[in-house]
């Protein structure tokens, strides 16, 4: 599984596990978990994927992927 | 520190309310009602004589040298057998008794060996203190009629000796099988004179159902079963109290040495954790600490393919630094990182992760809890507010209901599941589930009422269908949730728990479980008045990992299962210092305490602490650090303890990911096989030769003591310190001691722990602060740590990796009783006698189909790799699932397991990989290639090379 396929589907099985929440609380707990969970490069990677089209992302994981903004201090 | 003088007071003790006041050859003496006299005659110091007593296994009354006279009775009754009565007076020294007593030696020492001086137990022996005790001076009957000193000796067992001529036939290591270790693998054969210890049926120790784990050495009162390191070394002189460095049970013992040399480990009856019990890894796998393989040199080298220098510390260590710095130079400050096993005290992780985050300056930080446990912190954490479990042990004392989810406790937890068999003894029910027939399922005297057998990678439907009947067939505790839960969230739980596609009957055709046996289960769970749950890695290797975890905390929660003795939510650790690791802030969003990188309040505090800056943004987990190697912004890696190339998924992508990295840094006992990989190797200390401290899996913080100083020159703590020194972040602790006072000083449930504290109650399970000077055995009294208790939804979501035509099987992966994790210390010890391979466990039926026969060789194939490894048939498991054990790195289990991970944590989904198996004659390719490389890679450069 190259880089990327690898976060879409970390991505994905994270808004899986919020999906029963209403829409917003879903896309708010795959949000915050991206930004306490994943280290910068993956968040910046994941940010190039969805500026790239967002291929592979689930609904909920494409609108919280949507609401991440580069790290300043991204290696 | 020295254990304290341990006096046997001949039987256990007794809890009573009522105390019993009577009188012992004229002293008064005051116990608790049931106190036998034999007990309250030695807590008045008055020792009786004695030989099949021994106050860690309940009386028996066979040996008749413990008589006594009691005024107003008949005849001189056992005083171990004898309860205490109030104004009742006891006669412990007559002349009547002393010729009683005298007689019975007599006969004793007519059928014994007269060897006393040359014997392995001499000065250690009962018999032979009784003899002295009772005034022996001669026996009237001699030495030539018929006896048993002609009997064989049977040696099989690696460990201990059976020398059935020394047998006194007091049963203790009969009572010591069946009371303390629950295997009752001994028996008494024949009657009368022929009276024998028999293992098994006439089997010698070693093809007995014997699990070793020494309980009946303890026992033992004369050399009949004895240590062969005692028969080699002799009696040792010295002691030191530490802790095991397997399991997570983390038992204590007492390290016995003759000088600098340990000759036995013997567990302590003191130990909380253990009381004095033991397994076959902690009681005697313990030689690895000095096996002939043990590296003691630092070494460097310019590539892996290059053989290894050995140098001296000061250029392994400037080596290190020069090149973390180099690389943090070239590719930025987030290209390295540090990975601590939990098998490294808190001391030796708390300052990687300092290094890592003050002298690396990120957040690049992990352990191999990511690994196993990683899901039980996240789901604990969300549901309760702490990532631990919220028992102690001895809670499953008091337990009515037990139910084992993803554990195998025989096995991995060996001693805990002693304690646990003796409380289904008493009659507590057991609810098993698990894709396999585990031992506990059906054990001497235990049988599971029920045992829901699983497909792998179910567990989330399985748990919500049981609350699913807890729900809809009112056994909900209505007035717990009201008072101790968060209203909304339960809601929301109760509307999506009751939907039919979580019903038992829904549920089936995935989980294979039957829906009428599941809804017994839960109404069997719901209804008993202290329900626990125990669980291991069946339940956190999973893509759902923390949503079973949070699935199993609604159920106790919806049950009121939580707050109280005998109840719980109890996660058993796969290594003895998992908790500590998680604790000590090992992991890349945590600092010390469980407290987010991001909070700016927590990071000011070791800021301040620590003198530097620290990064708010969370690091690179294990498996990010990987693919972060293989897209090459991830260069360098220091790792202690751990061996990811063997332990971690997809070794083929582990592999390319060390590969790709331009320094990694080892530290270790012995060259495994991540050091294959490494640039520098720095040689660990094995757990007897530094200070420190590990946290069980019931949060005992309990103190690691050094018994010999370390044959590698430097404690891990030292070397760690002395790379952070080199890298320009001077450290400057004399003694782990300061390094836990800092620990205290930083993290709130650590505030009353200090080496003195521990020294003092001899461990403590934290929280231990101000609110809880002595510790805290039962989490969430009256509230929960997070307030009130959070509900979550935990809806069923399959793995993605499934069965097809090509890999029709499931692979699931776990451990046995003789070896541990990686083998690297249980390999190197007389454990491999029992396991000295990897096989599949396959059931007939798959096996039938494909022509497969026992011990032949099969390849396991699964989209990401192959290894090939014997076959082994076994109705263990269900039709179309397959078993095998990951001990032993010339098989490579993990060739096979994939990339799969849990949502939450990324913990490795190892317990399912679709699979499938045929007969074949030969190694993989992976196998084949990979034995070249060890060999290459291992290579040791001599003098003139």
């Amino acid at each position: 599984m190259d880089d990327s396929k690898r976060l879409v589907t970390m991505a994905n099985q994270i808004a899986a596990f919020f999906k029963p929440y209403a829409e917003e609380d879903a896309i708010k707990g795959t949000y915050d978990h991206l930004i306490q969970f994943w280290d910068p490069r993956m968040r910046v990677k994941m940010i190039a994927h969805v500026e790239a089209g967002g291929d592979g992302l689930s609904p909920i994981a494409l609108a919280a992927a949507k609401l991440l903004k580069k790290p300043a201090s991204a290696a | 520190m020295v254990a304290p003088f341990y006096q046997d007071l001949g039987t256990p003790a007794r809890q009573s309310a009522t105390d019993v006041t009577l009188e012992i050859d004229g002293v008064s003496v005051t116990v608790p009602a049931g106190t036998s006299v034999m007990r309250a005659a030695s807590l008045a110091e008055i020792p009786v004589p004695k030989l099949c007593a021994t106050d860690s296994l309940e009386a028996f009354g066979s040996c008749r040298l413990c008589l006594v006279e009691i005024d107003g009775r008949r005849g001189t009754p056992a005083s171990c057998t004898t309860p205490v009565e109030p104004g009742m007076k006891v006669h412990t020294q007559t002349d009547k008794l002393a010729k009683l007593r005298k007689g019975v030696m007599e006969l004793y020492i007519s059928d014994h060996p007269l060897d006393c001086l040359t014997c392995s137990a001499n000065g250690d022996c009962e018999l032979q203190d009784m003899a002295g005790a009772v005034g022996l001076r001669n026996v009237r009957y001699g030495y030539d009629g018929e006896n048993h000193t002609h009997l064989e000796k049977d040696e099989s067992n690696p460990y201990f000796t059976f020398e059935a001529s020394k047998c006194i036939v007091c049963s203790r290591c009969v009572r010591a099988c069946e009371e303390q270790q629950g295997t009752f693998a001994l028996t008494i054969g024949s009657r009368g004179f022929q009276s024998h210890v028999s293992a098994g049926v006439e089997e010698n120790f070693l093809e007995s159902e014997c699990v070793s784990c020494g309980a009946c050495v303890n026992a033992c009162p004369t050399a009949t079963l004895n240590e062969k390191t005692i028969i080699e070394a002799g009696q040792p002189n010295r002691e030191v109290l530490t802790t095991c460095a397997y399991c997570g049970v983390g038992c204590s013992f007492k390290a016995e040495l003759q000088g600098d040399k340990v000759v036995r480990m013997t567990p302590w009856k003191d130990g909380k954790a253990n009381h004095g019990h033991s397994c076959v890894k902690g009681r005697f796998a313990w030689g690895y600490a000095t096996h002939k393989e043990r590296i003691t040199k630092p070494m460097i080298r310019a590539k892996i393919t290059d053989p290894w220098q050995e140098v001296s510390w000061e250029v392994a260590i400037n080596h290190a630094a020069s090149e973390f710095k180099r690389i943090q130079a070239k590719y930025g400050r987030g290209s390295v990182g540090g990975i601590t096993s939990s098998r490294c005290t808190n001391e030796e992780t708390y300052l990687v992760q300092k290094l890592i985050r003050a002298a690396f300056g990120n957040n690049n930080t992990d352990t191999c809890a990511r690994v196993c446990h990683s899901p039980t912190g996240y789901g604990l954490k969300t549901t309760f507010g702490t990532s631990a479990g919220t028992q102690d042990f001895d809670s499953v004392h008091e337990a009515d209901l037990i139910m084992v989810i993803g554990a195998n406790p025989t096995d991995a937890h060996p001693v805990f599941a002693s304690a646990m068999k003796h409380r289904l003894r008493e009659g507590a029910q057991l609810i098993v589930v698990d894709p396999r027939r585990i031992d506990l399922v059906r054990t001497p005297h235990v049988e599971a009422q029920h045992h829901l057998q699983l497909m792998p990678g179910t567990n989330v439907a399985v748990i919500n269908a049981i609350a699913h009947v807890i729900a809809t067939e009112g056994l909900l505790a209505d007035q717990y949730i009201a008072e101790r839960c968060e209203e909304a969230d339960f809601k929301l739980w109760l509307d999506f728990i009751k939907k039919p596609e979580n019903s038992p009957e829904a549920t089936e055709a995935m989980s294979r479980v039957p829906a009428a046996e599941l809804r017994a289960a839960a109404r069997l769970y719901a209804g008993a008045k202290n329900a626990a749950i125990y669980y291991g890695l069946g339940v956190t290797e999973h893509s759902q990992g923390t949503t079973t975890v949070m699935a199993m905390a609604n159920l106790a929660m919806a049950t009121g299962n939580i707050g109280r003795r005998g109840v719980g939510i109890n996660p058993l650790r796969g290594q003895n210092n998992v908790q500590g690791a998680c604790d000590m802030g090992s992991f890349p969003h945590e600092l010390p305490g469980y407290r987010h990188v991001s909070d700016d309040i927590t990071r000011k505090l070791f800021e301040d602490a620590w003198g530097v800056t620290l990064d708010p943004e969370p690091g690179l987990r294990i498996p990010n650090m990987f693919d972060a190697a293989i897209d090459g912004t991830f260069k360098g890696i220091y790792v202690e303890g751990e061996d990811i190339v063997q332990s971690d998924p997809n070794t083929i992508h582990v592999q390319a990911a060390m590969a790709a990295m331009e320094c990694v840094v080892v530290q270790d006992l012995f060259l495994n096989e991540t050091a294959s990989y490494a640039h520098v190797f720095l040689p660990g200390s094995s757990f007897l030769e530094k200070d420190g401290t590990f946290t069980n899996a019931e949060r005992r913080i309990s103190r690691v003591r050094k018994a010999t100083p370390p044959v590698n020159g430097l404690a891990d703590w030292e070397i760690t310190m002395a790379l952070s020194n080199a890298l320009g972040y001077p450290m400057t602790y004399t003694h782990p001691s300061e390094i836990m006072d800092e620990i205290a000083r930083l993290t709130p449930g650590f505030k009353g722990v200090s080496y003195a504290l521990l020294d003092g109650l001899g461990s403590v399970q934290w929280p231990c602060n101000d609110a809880a000077p002595l510790g805290t055995p039962t989490m969430h009294i009256g509230g929960f740590v997070r307030g009130k208790g959070k509900f979550m939804i935990t809806e069923y979501v399959p793995t993605e990796e499934r069965t097809g035509a090509r890999f029709p099987l499931l692979l699931t992966t776990g451990r046995i009783l003789s070896q541990y994790n990686v083998g690297a210390q249980s390999r190197r010890t007389h454990n491999s006698m029992w396991h000295d391979e990897d096989v599949l466990e396959i059931h007939p039926f798959d096996a039938e189909n494909r022509g497969i026969r026992d011990g032949d060789r099969i390849s396991l194939n699964s989209r990401v790799g192959e290894i090939t490894l014997p076959a082994k048939i076994s109705d263990r498991m269900q039709p179309g699932v397959v078993y095998t054990t990951f001990h032993h790195p010339e098989t490579g289990a993990n060739v096979v397991t994939t990339d799969f991970s849990d949502w939450a944590t990324n913990c490795p989904e190892y317990k399912v990989t679709a699979v499938e198996v045929r007969q074949t004659n030969q190694y993989s390719d992976w196998q084949a290639n990979n034995d070249d490389f060890r060999v290459q890679t291992k290579r040791i450069a001599t003098a003139a090379e």
